[in-house]
């Protein structure tokens, strides 16, 4: 296609060959279908710049060395060889490993549910409680995490002391800030749903939670997961909650740890940790993907702008 | 008995009346207890006081009985010739919209040639334009700071290019530093909704426009940019709102007073003791200055969940 059009641009100005050079240029240049070489290089430059330093970053957590900026030879070292001081023998990040991925599980399977049911619920009660109820979780969803983080620092240390900092308190926390995410995607899969396969089956002699259970349900499903997976990875990248929150280093995940140590002392063992958890996102997010794909076979491609919409705003 | 009392819905299918609220109701009563009366605790503490001897934060919670001490010293310190709080407000307007200007200047461009020109590369360049999101933001901050360190790569990089004597002390105080970090945190969440403005603009229009004689530029400024306006202000309010509230990355990047941002004060006084009301305090006044962007970001985001997936 772009191959026709361009010879079809190069007939209209002449035949290219004939042209001094400075006058083939311009022409190409100013042809309308020429394709955006300074765009292009610019969109390049920046995803290398977005992408790189990371990519540099992971590369040294394989250092045998102390240095996070000389290669010294690969090795294991920092992952579990280190007797002291890597992954797997540093108490404070093997701690902080754990912790991370134990908040990320449990706020998941806490969090999905009851967004699910609040989604569906919300959905179809009318009336003034519900739409005050549908701002309020939109409000917990906006709200700067900053903002929620010391709300829920001043709640748990004053009105409900009995919850105590560390883990209860982290999950509650996590919980709330969450717990929007299956909402509004589970909301938007279902105003684009319609209601007319429930009514069907109704119509056919369904009872309503039949109707609920086996129809909707499964129609759900690629929302239910993909916000599954959004959580989950959201809950690996929290920070501010679950420092206001956390008890003591037994009780920091993996981004409390790096923010501790990256201006101390780090080895690249704080690289082998982060690395692991990219591994990890990235694992959830390929999972998540090709299992969204799988769910929503054959309805591909008609919603795919409203759906990075939706993903942009969240 | 009274459950059993039935409603029709609009069209006509016939639920019990307590059957859409109930299914509502744990994720609602989880909003109400853990966010709503956690909202509610910052207020009872901003007009509250602190225990002479604990230096603990006390609540007041009958709103009739609100002591407004906190906000007057946060006035005092904000207007007064001891301003020490003011210089951080500035530094936190400035350096926020400094880093919001870069993330559209450089964003709009990527975006706009990933909506229009992807081509066949357009899976792989979004695929690489949402791989940020999937990195820790932590990890994203330690990076730079292992390319930024006195041997890292950027001054081997700056020395052997004979650009500069010795190493340059990034990561000591310097807004430039702050602010590129800023850019680089924040900048995939402005990329993804500029893209989804640009990606709808349909093509026969700019097309349309060419055949009405607009130039390449014209075509950009009177089609293409009134079109995506919507999307480089929600763009700009999702990157906006949690820059208002960073503190990391002034703390990894610069850790000097002299950057200090609104979010580390907050910070810093959420955790010294004695300080919890002009903390509390602070967080309201930082809620009330993001009113108008909360508010235009909750109704796109409503409208965004209207279009469906």
């Amino acid at each position: 296609m772009q191959k026709g059009i361009d010879a079809a641009a190069s007939s209209i100005s002449g035949s290219s060959r004939y042209l001094r050079p400075g006058v083939w240029l311009s022409r190409r240049w100013s042809s309308p279908w020429r394709r955006p070489l300074v765009l292009g290089t610019f969109t390049w430059i920046y995803l290398a710049w977005s992408i790189l330093p990371v990519g540099i970053a992971m590369l040294f957590s394989f250092n045998s060395g102390r240095s996070r900026s000389a290669w010294q030879g690969f090795s294991w070292r920092w992952y579990f060889g280190d007797p002291t001081g890597s992954v797997l023998h540093d108490p404070t990040l093997h701690a902080a490993l754990i912790q991370s991925l134990r908040l990320a599980g449990l706020t998941t399977l806490v969090a999905v549910p009851l967004g699910v049911l609040f989604a569906i619920g919300i959905d179809r009660w009318r009336g003034r409680a519900a739409t005050s109820l549908n701002f309020l979780m939109l409000l917990s969803f906006v709200i700067p995490e900053l903002i929620l983080g010391v709300a829920l620092l001043f709640v748990f240390s004053n009105l409900f002391d009995f919850i105590h900092l560390g883990t209860p308190a982290q999950l509650l926390g996590l919980i709330t800030f969450e717990i929007s995410y299956p909402v509004i995607i589970v909301r938007a899969r279902m105003l684009s749903l319609g209601k007319e396969l429930e009514e069907a089956a109704m119509d056919l002699g369904a009872p309503p939670t039949h109707a609920l259970r086996r129809v909707l349900m499964p129609m759900l499903y690629p929302a239910i997961f993909a916000s599954a997976v959004l959580v989950f990875a959201s809950v690996i990248d929290d920070f501010i909650i679950v420092r206001y929150l956390s008890l003591d280093a037994s009780t920091e995940p993996m981004s409390v740890a790096i923010y501790n140590t990256a201006r101390a002392s780090p080895t690249p063992a704080l690289n082998a940790l982060a690395s692991i958890m990219v591994v990890v996102s990235f694992v959830a997010a390929v999972v998540g993907i090709l299992t969204y794909r799988w769910l929503t076979k054959g309805e591909r491609g008609k919603n795919d702008s409203a759906a990075v919409n939706l993903a942009a705003q969240i | 008995m009274r459950r059993r009392r039935r409603r029709a819905n609009e069209h006509g299918i016939w639920y019990p009346r307590w059957y859409w609220p109930g299914l509502a109701s744990p994720g609602a009563l989880w909003l109400l207890v853990l966010f709503l009366v956690p909202l509610y605790t910052v207020l009872a503490i901003s007009f509250g006081t602190i225990d002479p001897i604990f230096r603990d934060a006390v609540p007041i919670w009958d709103p009739l009985r609100w002591n407004s001490a906190a906000f007057i010293d946060i006035l005092h310190k904000l207007a007064g010739s001891h301003s020490f709080l003011l210089p951080p407000v500035e530094r936190t307007l400035i350096y926020v919209c400094a880093a919001t200007a870069l993330c559209l200047v450089i964003g709009y461009p990527v975006a706009y040639f990933v909506a229009r020109y992807g081509g066949k590369q357009r899976g792989l360049l979004l695929v690489l334009l949402i791989a940020p999101f999937w990195v820790s933001y932590m990890m994203r901050m330690l990076a730079w700071i292992n390319l930024l360190g006195s041997d890292g790569w950027v001054n081997r990089g700056l020395q052997l290019l004979h650009l500069v004597p010795h190493p340059i002390n990034w990561l000591a105080g310097d807004p430039i530093t702050v602010v590129l970090g800023l850019v680089y945190g924040y900048i995939p969440y402005m990329i993804l909704p500029l893209f989804a403005g640009l990606d709808r603009i349909d093509p026969a229009l700019l097309e349309a426009a060419r055949d009405l004689g607009a130039g390449r530029l014209h075509t950009f400024l009177r089609v293409t940019l009134p079109m995506s306006k919507q999307a480089i202000l929600a763009g700009m309010v999702i990157v906006t709102l949690p820059m208002f509230g960073d503190y990391f990355t002034n703390d990894l990047l610069s850790g000097s007073p002299r950057t200090a941002m609104i979010g580390n004060v907050i910070d810093d006084s959420v955790l010294t003791p004695g300080q919890g009301t002009d903390a509390a305090a602070l967080v309201i006044l930082l809620t009330l200055l993001l009113t108008i962007p909360m508010i235009y970001y909750l109704r796109s985001t409503a409208k965004a969940m209207r279009e469906g997936v």
